[in-house]
């Protein structure tokens, strides 16, 4: 079996953050990678972050991707990346069992940290599974990776940043937005973005949801309607719209299904997107060498799934026994800056919700 | 339909890969999926839900949500959302759960 101290599950901004100070600890670590490459959801973010300079604001996502894949790779001796990789058995006694290529390898590691993000969150209405309907993030996917245009025309259910973003991302790439549907009576995402939108003439209607879709073998058209205060629909405000395209953004889940395979006490907390584990101040689980960091442990933007990565990957080398030159400094530091990222109005579910999992 | 203009991301040419879709030979592009691949060619529909046989496009594009799954030289079940479009491959939409006893 092969032996490596650290583990660490999902090559996205989280995980290669903590591979990042795990290496400048001088701890050696494994990254596992299910996609082809690394880099995670940021290689199709074309749009520049918020935050500060610590956490590559004003830079694309596609660039801080760069960035953190540069970062790893400056540590060949000790960071190894396993791509095209999936976990497909996790045990308490820290053996990680992978799958490549048609083969299944064991790995016997001292720490893991389950960084594996999230994913989209469904709608029901009827004929919701007609091709054609996408979460917003394939959308996301398919023009800015791959190049390709998700239809013609396109609705876009949803108003958080992700839905706001998208909407422009898809104009950007020539596809015509119809209209924003938001089932709340306010935008809900950053109003930068929702005004970027308005500028080109894209209609935000709020209180407004789907009602059903149509189409023989693709979506042909939708129906929309009105939505009173309590999220009903109020007769008589039904309206047709002819797309061959709708983006679902209504929120993450966690992928936290590896953490429920190994018996890691979790909550279903709301404010985080759904289940996840409960954790101490240093992202350990109730399972001691068992880390989490990232969307898994509470749905938030990128920038503070890279800051984690990165106190993570300090902690549980420190717990092994690989201590940075800088560790004092800069856990306060991570611990200031995710304080930061979470300060005013737009991070009050986040620290409502990791008040939640404290353990 | 693929992008032709982007004020951000430049799409250069790229190798031009044939393929069989439903035994058709069809074209896609040096670094697609097989999903985006056909997707440019404007086929949706991917595979048919197992009870109701409903048509099953695309959903997630990053290989969670198993809507996608197609037989693909001969095996069953693959997310063609993130499997590497390869020159020659033999892809099929998918109708059942999958028959370990697939033909090529």
């Amino acid at each position: 079996m092969k032996k490596i101290d650290l583990v660490i599950i999902g090559g996205g901004p989280a995980g290669l953050s903590a591979a990042k100070t795990a290496a400048e600890s001088g701890l050696a670590s494994l990254v596992i990678e299910r996609s082809s490459a690394i880099g995670g959801q940021l290689v199709k973010q074309t749009h520049m972050f918020f935050g500060s300079e610590k956490q590559y604001a004003k830079t694309r996502g596609i660039d801080i991707a760069k960035i953190l894949v540069k970062d790893v790779l400056e540590f060949p001796n000790l960071i190894e990346i396993m791509t095209n990789t999936t976990v497909v058995g996790l045990y308490k006694d820290k053996v990680v069992t992978l799958l490549k290529k048609e083969k299944y390898i064991k790995v016997q590691a001292k720490a893991i940290i389950i960084a594996t993000g999230a994913s989209e969150k469904v709608l029901a209405f009827e004929n919701n599974d007609l091709p054609g309907i996408y979460g917003a993030g394939a959308v996301q996917t398919l023009m800015n990776v791959h190049g390709v245009m998700p239809g013609h025309d396109v609705v876009m259910v949803g108003s958080g940043n992700i839905g706001l973003i998208i909407s422009y991302q898809l104009i950007q790439a020539g596809v015509n937005v119809k209209c924003v549907l938001e089932a709340a009576s306010t935008i809900g995402g950053y109003k930068v973005h929702a005004s970027k939108l308005k500028r080109l003439g894209v209609d935000i209607k709020t209180s407004h949801s789907i009602k059903k879709a149509i189409g023989k073998d693709c979506l042909e058209k939708i129906i929309i309607g009105k939505l009173d205060d309590k999220w009903n629909f109020i007769d008589g405000f039904d309206e047709e719209i002819e797309i061959d395209a709708l983006c679902i953004s209504v929120g993450l889940s966690p992928l936290s299904s590896l953490l429920s395979m190994i018996g890691t006490e979790m909550k279903y907390v709301g404010y985080l997107g759904g289940l996840v584990p409960l954790i101490n101040k240093n992202h350990e689980t109730s399972i001691e060498n068992i880390f989490v960091a990232g969307d898994v442990c509470g749905i938030e933007e990128a920038s503070s799934a890279i800051v984690e990565g990165y106190l993570t990957g300090l902690v549980v080398a420190n717990k092994l026994g690989f201590i940075h030159p800088k560790y004092d400094e800069l856990y306060l530091d991570f611990k200031n800056q995710l304080r930061n990222l979470r300060s005013g109005p737009f991070g009050e579910k986040i620290r409502l919700g990791l008040k939640e999992i404290a353990r | 339909m693929r992008i032709k203009e982007h004020p951000i991301l430049t799409f250069g040419e790229k190798e031009k890969l044939s393929f069989f879709f439903d035994g058709k030979e069809v074209y896609g592009y040096e670094g697609d999926t097989i999903a985006s691949a056909l997707h440019a060619l404007g086929i949706k529909i991917l595979s048919y839900s197992i009870k109701l046989k409903r048509p099953r496009g695309l959903y997630c594009a990053i290989g969670n949500c198993s809507s996608c799954n197609m037989i693909v030289d001969g095996k069953p079940n693959v997310r063609s959302c993130v499997t590497m479009l390869v020159e020659g491959m033999n892809v099929k939409t998918q109708v059942n759960k999958g028959d370990i006893n697939e033909k090529n």
